[in-house]
Parts: structure tokens; C-alpha cells; sequence
């Protein structure tokens, strides 16, 4: 066999490999001998006791799909829960021509084409001998219908489950989100032990988020079949573990309270507890019943949502970015004095007009002849232009961004709810990678009065009110208190996130918090006129804000003062906090088209602190305080304008 | 005109008549692989159901792979590996094209070409011990650390690429094909040690690194009770279908395991078990025995070939594949977990069966040029 004139290094070579050669055959031939061994083990000392089992084999198991997990408000109130609900299942084996069986079939139960495509892309993620569903929730009629006609369809059945159902409906569409059929990319990612025989996930809002623990651990069941595969009985049941309950901070009475207050104005409010980061309240108007989604929404209702020019899909609360405007000041003002760049007592005059030192270009007050001499109380109890208009250009860019991104500002909270987005903090870098263009001085004073580039979420600014009246801490926004295993468990309190100190000087906080006050109970403060603060037991601190959508071309926005010509130009905000010396509730609200935020937005606010007034026992609330200023409103009370 | 097409085609003919008159292929490996092919048709047709159509379409899977056995049986050994490196990116390329396109089930090993549907990480079980062999081959042997270092990136991009699908049965199992040229290139044992001593040091850190389906499946081999509906459920119905088998079997087509569906994936990877249910224990032995004599005369082959290159390809072949026949008994019998490996010719599959006749093919172009020959 060997090639002549071998080199002798090529024959120690080839020795070398022969001898590897035997030796890795010599293994695989003790590894295969084991497998042998463990056959013979099998087959024939085992055989008896295998064959019995394989006798006795007439065992089929089936999943239990487990229920969903419900949710409840912080008072107990049922959000989500299952209801039963027939379906209409196929075993494609038992089917000969299923083209031609959902042809009679769609005669007596009618189906969609988006019914039959789905079931169409279902048959293929299962196999043959199993159930596919084809049409969920029946209506009575179409199930008396098909009983009537069920021998003619071998291998169609009917069968029970338990759907969603969304009591509240469009109320808590955005918190909530809602469930719907898995469809081909979730099965990819989903287990597929834990999901036999389930058939719908969590898309959105919390239904998405807390998808793990609200799924539950499936059952089986052993039933014992004839040899025509037909059950006979149930031999052994293991019973599907239900998903966890999850009880949620947020309040259904303030929730639906914050709804009617909007009266069907576009808009959001959020409600968030500043002792914990709990969300109260998290308002979206208009919005849409998540019912519709569950068993697979119609395209006709499905095109209604998307074509809505209010666009009722999108959440708001979270996802709306709107130019903060004024309601920041308190924010600015509150860096000013931790910078150490003003004294809550330094002035600064406001003649109507500001101009950056060395250049001619104006920026405007809200006056025309502005507000004179004002402090830092003063500036934000009239929301004075001019004061921050200076600030944000002494602070610089740089600064300004460090102290407001401190605050949350151009990121997302951490809200436990899918997809929030975190607006925009703008800032000379994101400007270049946004637009490719450099940073003008005049874009850092307009950032002072919340304009420009900035966008904010209604979250993310009553979080970072929240922080503020919070004494500078921070709480992560979070709408899950606790969890139980079913309703006779206890419940679990959910773990959250340290809180983050952001401040260290309560003095500076109590300066903004003077100038706050007086945006509701100074005459000259800008929510005076709506009377907000009127017959309420405790102080309330306030901002307003009116952010323009638009920039002014003409001189018609001084002379044109028609409501219905602002509104269309202006998003009204208002975001306020009370007990302002313990607080318990902080509130944002936005209207997308509000004339200013102090008659439009204010009184929405309002109806939500009635509302907690109202849910929140004496007990649970600090002792009622009679303090100067509020005696003060009150004797004041009768000469309002 | 007509002449350039007559010349062309006389040539294709002669082309043709070179690669089919003659086949100078290794006789008793041909009958080895006969013979097994036979009873992976049997067992598939009764596995199956006496699904005509499925044991007809694996058929002509078996004579593609063969016709291509054939063609590469006539490529000698030095053009094989100037190609190897090329044949390793094209699969490497294929397995990122995957990667990328990845979407649909979670468990994406398929590539879709319109035409046919393939794995490339098939593919690569036949490349990876072909481009270790090639690296190894103009380097002093036994490897070199730095030659060792070179080969673990080798081996460890398809595996990632393949563990990542996530397939992680085959990614061991195209990293051990790679590996076992090192320990055929005479790689010291002591060498061999330090290197199962670090892998078994970095099992906790792999752990960290799998799915939490595939760690369940670990989980499950070692405490099956905890899983009676998943993993658990296969490993305890096909040892009933094994064990039940007896020394004899039930017969043909007899297997009520297979036949009511208690078996899963009975034509793929559990085929192993119908054939114990229904052939007994002399039917797993004589398959065992065909898959030993297989791997043994191609090692035979490999201890006689001409060269470096040549000898570890053949012989790290050889030896994986008995790997996929060990690992695949071992997962039907109960003794190793749950991973998706088919037994070679035997279950239904059209990549996994041409690929292996493609790398016989390799094999007896190997065996037809041991020698020195003009």
C-alpha cells in the first residue's frame, strides 16, 4: 500500500495518524457499545415493564391553557378579567378538502377573509392531529347555527375557552393596553411549553409588560382514548396554574373623574403619588375600546382608529410630545439658585422685550410693557419671560441640559408600561445629529421659556413636578403595587426601583415652591383668574404654560384675542401639586388645543384634586392647615375678576 | 456554430462517461452505505405511515447525494482542498444570510432559495472538518498552540452562528467535527487535557449564555419528572417505544407507539425509536454494526491516504459521523437530552442526507487517489 520513496518524516506522519486513527475508533466504539448497552438494558431487562406501559398507552395528553392573570385598581375594582366565550376549533387531519369545508362552513358561521387568513397561518405552527382555532367568540346565533349543522363538518368542533374582557373599556386602553391573537413572530419567541394551547399574548400597555406574570403555568390533562383516538375519561389532571393578579396603583374614580373633566377635548393628564412614584391617574382623551382587539378587530374598525384625525392609538400620557412652554420655569428657576447663579431675592427688570448683550434680535414678554422689577417668586408666580430668558442664557447650553436632564427631562421615566419615548431634551449635539447645524445662542433662551426643540410627555413632566414637590426625591413611575396568586393569597407588594435624591437644599425649594403658590393664589399669578384654588381645603402649588405651536410671523397674535384662533395655535398646560407642604397628588394636564393653560387646563386639574379630596379618607391625609395665604385667598375670594 | 455545440457537448459527454463509466469507488463502503440507505427507506416507510410520496421523495434525495458522491468521488483531493477555504465562507456566508434573514420561527436552521430549502448549518458539518484538515496541512505537526488558537476561531464563528439560530446540538456537534482533526493531527494528550479542563471551567459561563429554553432542556434531562409536558414527555414516550421493541420487536408497521402518535417527530429525529419498536434489539444492533463497519473503513481509508490534508479529512469524518449516530441513540434511549440531531441516512431530510453522501463523496475521492499516481 505505501507509495515508494515515502520521506521517512511523512511515514512517522502517517504512524502517528494510524495510531490516533485506532485510538479515536476504539472510543466511538466504547461510547456506541453504551448506547448498545443502555438498548439491551431497554429491551430486554426492562421489556417487561415497557411493554405494560406501551399496552396501557392509551394515554393523550392535552394542555390546559392557564387564565390570564387579573387586574385590579388600588381600590379592588376589576379591569381586566376572562370571561367564557366559544370558538369555533378544526382538526386539519380530519379534513379532506378545507378549501371546500370553509366554503359551506362561512354559509352558517359567516367568516372573513382576515378569519380565514389567520386560521390559514395558524394551520402551519400546528400539527396535524391538533386543534386549530378558526373563528373565536361566537355569537349565540352563530353557535345554534353550527350545532344544528355540526354533522356535516367531521373534525369542526365547538369549543369553550375564556376571553379578555376589558370592563372599563376606552378608560384604560392606554394604561391596560389589551391582548390579542399570538401571531407568527411571537410564537418564535415564545416558549413553547409554557404557550400549548394558548392562544392569545399581551400586545400592549401593562397586558404586554407584565406578560410573564399574568400568563400562569399551563396544565394537562391525561385522557385515555379508545384505538379510534376518541376519549373515554380523564385519567390524571394537573391543573393549569393561573397568572398572577396585579393590583395597580391607579385610582378608576380619579381616572374616570380626569375623563369627564376633558369633555372630550384632545388631550392627557397624569396623576402621580410624590411619596412613591405611585401613578394615580393616566389619562389619554380620545381613546378606543380595547375590546374591539381581542378576538381580532375588523379592518372597517381597525381603518376608523388610524383615520381619526385625534388619532385615539396613541397614548399621550407617554408618547405625546409637546413643548413644555412655561411649565418648566419653576425647573429653571429652581437651577438657578442650585448653581448659585441668582438669590431667590435678586430682580431682574422685565421691560417686555429681552435682548442678548451685543445683539439687536428681540424676545418677547407675555405683557407687552412687561412686568417690571421681579424676583424669582415674582417670575414664576406671572411667569415672567424675561427673568428665565436671562437665566437659561447665563446658565449656557451645557449647564441648562445637565440640570434639566437631571430631572428626567429628555429620557424616559422607567414607567413600567411598553414603548414610552423620552421627548426631546435639545441640546447643541442632538441639534447636529437631528438637523446638521450648529447651536445659536438665541435656541438657549427660548429653552427658557420651555420652547423650541423641546418636547415633553405629560409622564415625564408631572415626574419630574413629582421629584420637585417630593422634597428632590425622585420615585420611578410605576403603575403595579403588588401581585397575588389568586384572590384568597396575599398580596405581594412589586419590588421598585431606590428613589434617586436629586436636591440637597430645601430652602431652594421652598423659594420655588413661594413663587408656585402664588401662580393660584396671587392676584397676578396666571391661574388667579380661574379661581382654581378657591374652596379647596389645602394649598395648592401651580404652574401654567402655553406653548406655541407655531412662531409668530405676524403681529396678529397681540391684536387677534379670539379664543378659538389661540387655541388652534396654542397646547394649554397646567401641572400643580397638593398639599403644597406635604404633598400627596402632583398632576400635569395638556390640551392640544387650549388657549392658555390657565383657564383651559387648570380647571381640569382642579376636578382631579376634588376627586382625590374626595377618595382619599381624613385619615390618610395630613391635618387641614390654615396658613396666611389661604385665609388670605379666602378674604380675597369675593373681589376675583 | 453547430461545431462549438458539438465539441462543447462531446465534451460534456466525455466529462460525463469520465465521472460514470469507471467509478473507482471504494466497494465495500458503497455497500455500507447501501444497506444503510435501505433501512432508513424501511423504517421511514413505516414511520411514516406507508406515506408513499415521503419515502419516494427521501429515495431521490438518496440518489441526488448519490450522483453528487459520484462527481466528487472523480475531484482529486489536492483540488478539494484548494476549494475547501471558499466552501468554508460560502457556508459561513450562508449561516450570516440566515442570521440576518432570521425572522419566522424561533428556531430558524432553514434557508429558503425559492427552488430548494436547506440548512446551512448541514452544510457546514461537512466544511468545518475539511478547513480545519487544510489549515493543519502545510503546518508541522503535532498543532502548535498558536495553531490550536487559530483552529478555535475556526471552529468557534459557525458554532456561534449555529448556537445563535438557536440550534445548540448541532453547534457542539460541528465544533466536536473540527476538533477531532486536532486530536488525529496527533495533538498531545496532555494538550487535550488542559483543553478539557478549561472547557469544563467555562461550562458556567456558557450556561449563562443559553436560551432559556435550552437550559430548560438540560434541566429536564436531569430531572424529567419535573417536566412531564414538554422535553420530558419525548424522553419517557420514546423509551416505551424502545423498551416495549423487546429483543425481536413488534414487526413491521406494527409499532403502536409511531402509529398513535405518542412518538414526536417520528420520521426526523425519534425515527430511531420506531425502528427499536418495531425491529427489537437485533434490528438496533444490526444498524449499529452497519454504522461501525462504515466508520471503520473510513478510517481504514484515512490511515492509507496519500497526505495530510487527505488523512484528517476522512478520518475526522469518520468519526463525527459515528458522533451523530451516539448522540441521537443516546437521546432516544434516555441517556443524553433532548437535542435535534437526526440519525445520518436514516431520518427524513434532504440537506443532512446529501450533505453525508457529498462527504463520502470526499472520502472515496480519497480512496481513488491514495496513491501517487500520474
Amino acid at each position: 500500500m505505501n507509495s515508494h520513496g515515502e520521506l521517512p518524516d511523512e511515514r512517522a506522519k502517517r504512524a502517528r495518524f494510524g495510531r490516533r486513527a485506532l485510538a479515536g475508533f476504539a472510543l466511538m466504539l466504547a461510547m456506541l457499545l453504551g448506547v448498545a448497552g443502555r438498548f439491551v438494558c431497554l429491551q430486554v431487562f426492562e421489556h417487561a415493564e415497557y411493554s405494560t406501559r406501551a399496552k396501557a398507552n392509551r394515554v393523550r395528553l392535552k394542555h390546559l391553557p392557564p387564565p390570564r392573570g387579573l387586574i385590579y385598581d388600588r381600590e379592588g375594582r376589576l379591569l381586566a378579567d376572562n370571561v367564557p366565550a366559544f370558538r369555533l376549533d378544526v382538526i386539519p387531519d380530519k379534513i379532506k378538502h378545507m378549501d371546500a369545508m370553509l366554503q359551506r362552513l362561512s354559509s352558517i358561521v359567516p367568516l372573513t377573509d382576515d378569519d380565514i387568513q389567520r386560521f390559514k397561518q395558524s394551520l402551519k405552527q400546528h400539527r396535524a392531529f391538533e386543534q386549530v382555532p378558526l373563528k373565536f367568540h361566537l355569537t349565540e346565533s352563530e353557535r345554534d347555527r353550527f350545532a344544528v349543522n355540526q354533522w356535516q363538518f367531521p373534525g369542526v368542533s365547538i369549543d369553550p375557552y375564556l376571553t379578555r374582557n376589558y370592563p372599563y373599556g376606552a378608560e384604560f386602553a392606554h394604561v391596560i393596553g389589551y391582548v390579542g391573537r399570538i401571531d407568527e413572530k411571537e410564537q418564535a419567541k415564545l416558549d413553547p411549553d409554557l404557550y400549548a394551547g394558548t392562544t392569545h399574548v399581551g400586545k400592549t400597555g401593562l397586558e404586554k409588560e407584565y406578560e410573564k406574570l399574568l400568563h400562569g403555568t399551563p396544565g394537562y390533562e391525561l385522557v385515555e382514548v379508545n384505538a379510534n383516538q376518541r376519549p373515554l375519561r380523564v385519567l390524571q389532571r394537573v391543573a393549569a396554574k393561573p397568572g398572577k393578579n396585579l393590583y395597580l396603583t391607579i385610582d378608576e374614580r380619579l381616572q374616570n373623574a380626569a375623563i369627564a373633566a376633558f369633555d372630550g377635548q384632545t388631550g392627557a393628564a397624569v396623576a402621580i403619588d410624590p411619596r412613591n412614584g405611585d401613578v394615580l391617574a393616566m389619562v389619554t382623551v380620545p381613546s378606543f375600546d380595547p375590546n374591539l382587539f381581542v378576538n381580532g378587530i375588523s379592518q372597517a374598525d381597525y381603518s376608523a382608529l388610524l383615520e381619526d384625525p385625534e388619532k385615539p392609538l396613541l397614548n399621550r400620557a407617554m408618547r405625546g410630545g409637546y413643548p413644555p412652554g412655561s411649565t418648566v420655569k419653576p425647573f429653571i428657576g429652581l437651577g438657578g439658585l442650585e448653581l448659585g447663579l441668582r438669590k431667590p431675592t435678586d430682580t431682574v427688570l422685565s421691560t417686555g422685550t429681552y435682548y442678548i448683550p451685543g445683539s439687536s434680535r428681540g424676545y418677547r414678554d407675555d405683557t407687552r410693557y412687561g412686568a417690571g422689577q421681579v424676583d424669582l417668586m415674582q417670575a414664576i408666580t406671572q411667569s415672567v419671560n424675561t427673568y428665565f430668558y436671562s437665566l437659561a442664557y447665563q446658565m449656557g447650553i451645557q449647564r441648562f441640559d445637565q440640570w434639566m436632564a437631571r430631572f428626567g427631562f429628555g429620557s424616559p421615566t422607567g414607567i413600567d408600561l411598553p414603548d414610552e419615548t423620552g421627548g426631546v431634551l435639545p441640546s447643541p449635539e442632538w441639534k447636529r445629529k437631528t438637523f446638521n447645524k450648529p447651536w445659536y445662542p438665541g435656541e438657549t433662551v427660548i429653552s427658557g421659556i420651555g420652547q423650541g426643540y423641546w418636547m415633553v410627555t405629560p409622564l415625564q413632566l408631572v415626574h419630574a413636578l413629582a421629584s420637585m414637590a417630593g422634597g428632590g426625591l425622585s420615585h420611578t413611575p410605576h403603575l403595579l403595587a403588588a401581585t397575588s396568586d389568586g384572590l384568597k393569597s396575599p398580596e405581594v407588594p412589586h419590588p421598585q426601583p431606590q428613589p434617586v435624591q436629586l436636591t440637597h437644599n430645601p430652602a431652594d425649594l421652598d423659594a420655588v415652591k413661594q413663587g408656585m403658590l402664588g401662580v393660584v393664589y396671587n392676584p397676578l399669578g396666571t391661574a388667579y383668574a380661574a379661581g382654581i384654588g378657591k374652596g379647596f381645603p389645602y394649598l395648592i402649588a401651580g404652574k401654567t404654560g402655553t406653548a406655541e405651536r407655531y412662531s409668530r410671523k405676524t403681529d396678529a397674535y397681540n391684536t387677534n384675542k379670539n379664543l378659538a384662533y389661540l387655541a388652534e395655535r396654542h397646547r394649554a398646560w397646567f401641572i400643580c401639586y397638593t398639599p403644597a407642604d406635604h404633598p400627596q397628588i402632583a398632576v400635569a394636564v395638556v390640551l392640544e388645543h387650549g388657549a392658555w393653560g390657565g383657564s383651559a387646563a387648570a380647571p381640569i386639574a382642579r376636578k382631579m384634586l376634588d376627586q382625590w379630596l374626595a377618595d382619599t379618607p381624613p385619615s390618610a391625609r395630613p391635618p387641614l392647615p390654615v396658613t396666611a395665604i389661604a385665609t388670605q385667598s379666602a378674604e380675597r375670594g369675593p373681589h376675583t375678576p | 456554430m453547430n461545431e462549438l455545440v458539438a465539441s462543447f457537448s462531446g465534451r460534456a459527454l466525455r466529462i460525463g462517461r469520465r465521472i460514470f463509466s469507471r467509478p473507482r469507488i471504494d466497494l465495500p463502503l458503497a455497500i455500507g452505505l447501501l444497506v444503510l440507505a435501505l433501512i432508513g427507506l424501511t423504517v421511514l416507510y413505516s414511520a411514516s405511515n406507508l406515506d408513499r410520496s415521503m419515502v419516494l421523495g427521501q429515495a431521490a434525495r438518496f440518489v441526488a447525494g448519490a450522483l453528487l458522491l459520484l462527481a466528487v468521488s472523480r475531484i482529486p483531493p489536492t483540488l478539494l482542498r484548494a476549494w475547501t477555504p471558499w466552501f468554508y465562507l460560502l457556508s459561513i456566508f450562508l449561516l450570516v444570510v440566515l442570521t440576518v434573514l432570521g425572522e419566522g420561527r424561533g428556531a430558524d436552521r432553514w434557508l429558503d432559495l425559492g427552488v430548494v430549502r436547506f440548512q446551512p448549518s448541514e452544510l457546514m458539518k461537512l466544511a468545518m472538518p475539511m478547513m480545519v484538515a487544510w489549515y493543519l496541512h502545510p503546518r508541522p505537526l503535532p498543532p502548535r498552540w498558536r495553531d490550536i488558537f487559530a483552529i478555535g476561531i475556526l471552529v468557534g464563528i459557525p458554532a456561534l452562528l449555529i448556537g445563535k439560530q438557536p440550534d445548540l446540538g448541532t453547534a457542539l456537534l460541528v465544533a466536536a467535527s473540527g476538533l477531532f482533526v486536532l486530536f488525529l493531527a496527533g495533538l498531545q494528550w496532555w494538550k487535550i487535557g488542559a483543553m478539557l479542563a478549561a472547557l469544563a471551567a467555562a461550562a458556567p459561563v456558557a450556561w449563562h449564555f443559553l436560551h432559556d429554553y435550552q437550559r430548560e432542556r438540560v434541566l429536564t434531562f436531569l430531572h424529567p419528572e419535573n417536566d412531564p409536558l414538554g422535553s420530558g414527555w419525548h424522553i419517557i414516550q420514546s423509551m416505551i417505544a424502545v423498551g416495549s421493541g423487546g429483543v425481536l420487536g413488534k414487526g413491521f408497521h406494527h409499532g403502536t407507539q409511531s402509529k398513535l402518535e405518542f412518538l414526536p417527530e417520528h420520521t426526523t429525529d425519534f425515527i430511531f425509536a420506531v425502528l427499536g419498536e418495531e425491529f427489537g434489539l437485533v434490528g438496533v444492533l444490526v444498524l449499529l454494526l452497519v454504522y461501525a463497519f462504515i466508520v471503520g473503513r473510513c478510517l481504514w481509508i484515512a490511515a492509507n491516504a496519500r497526505d495530510t490534508y487527505s488523512r484528517l479529512v476522512a478520518g475526522s469524518f469518520g468519526l463525527a459521523f459515528m458522533v451523530y449516530v451516539i448522540v441521537n441513540g443516546g437521546m432516544i434511549s434516555g441517556l443524553l437530552p433532548v437535542v435535534g440531531v437526526p440519525l445520518p441516512l436514516v431520518s427524513y431530510g434532504g440537506t443532512s442526507a446529501i450533505t453525508l453522501l457529498t462527504g463520502f463523496g470526499v472520502v472515496m475521492s480519497i480512496h481513488a487517489h491514495r496513491k501517487w499516481t500520474p
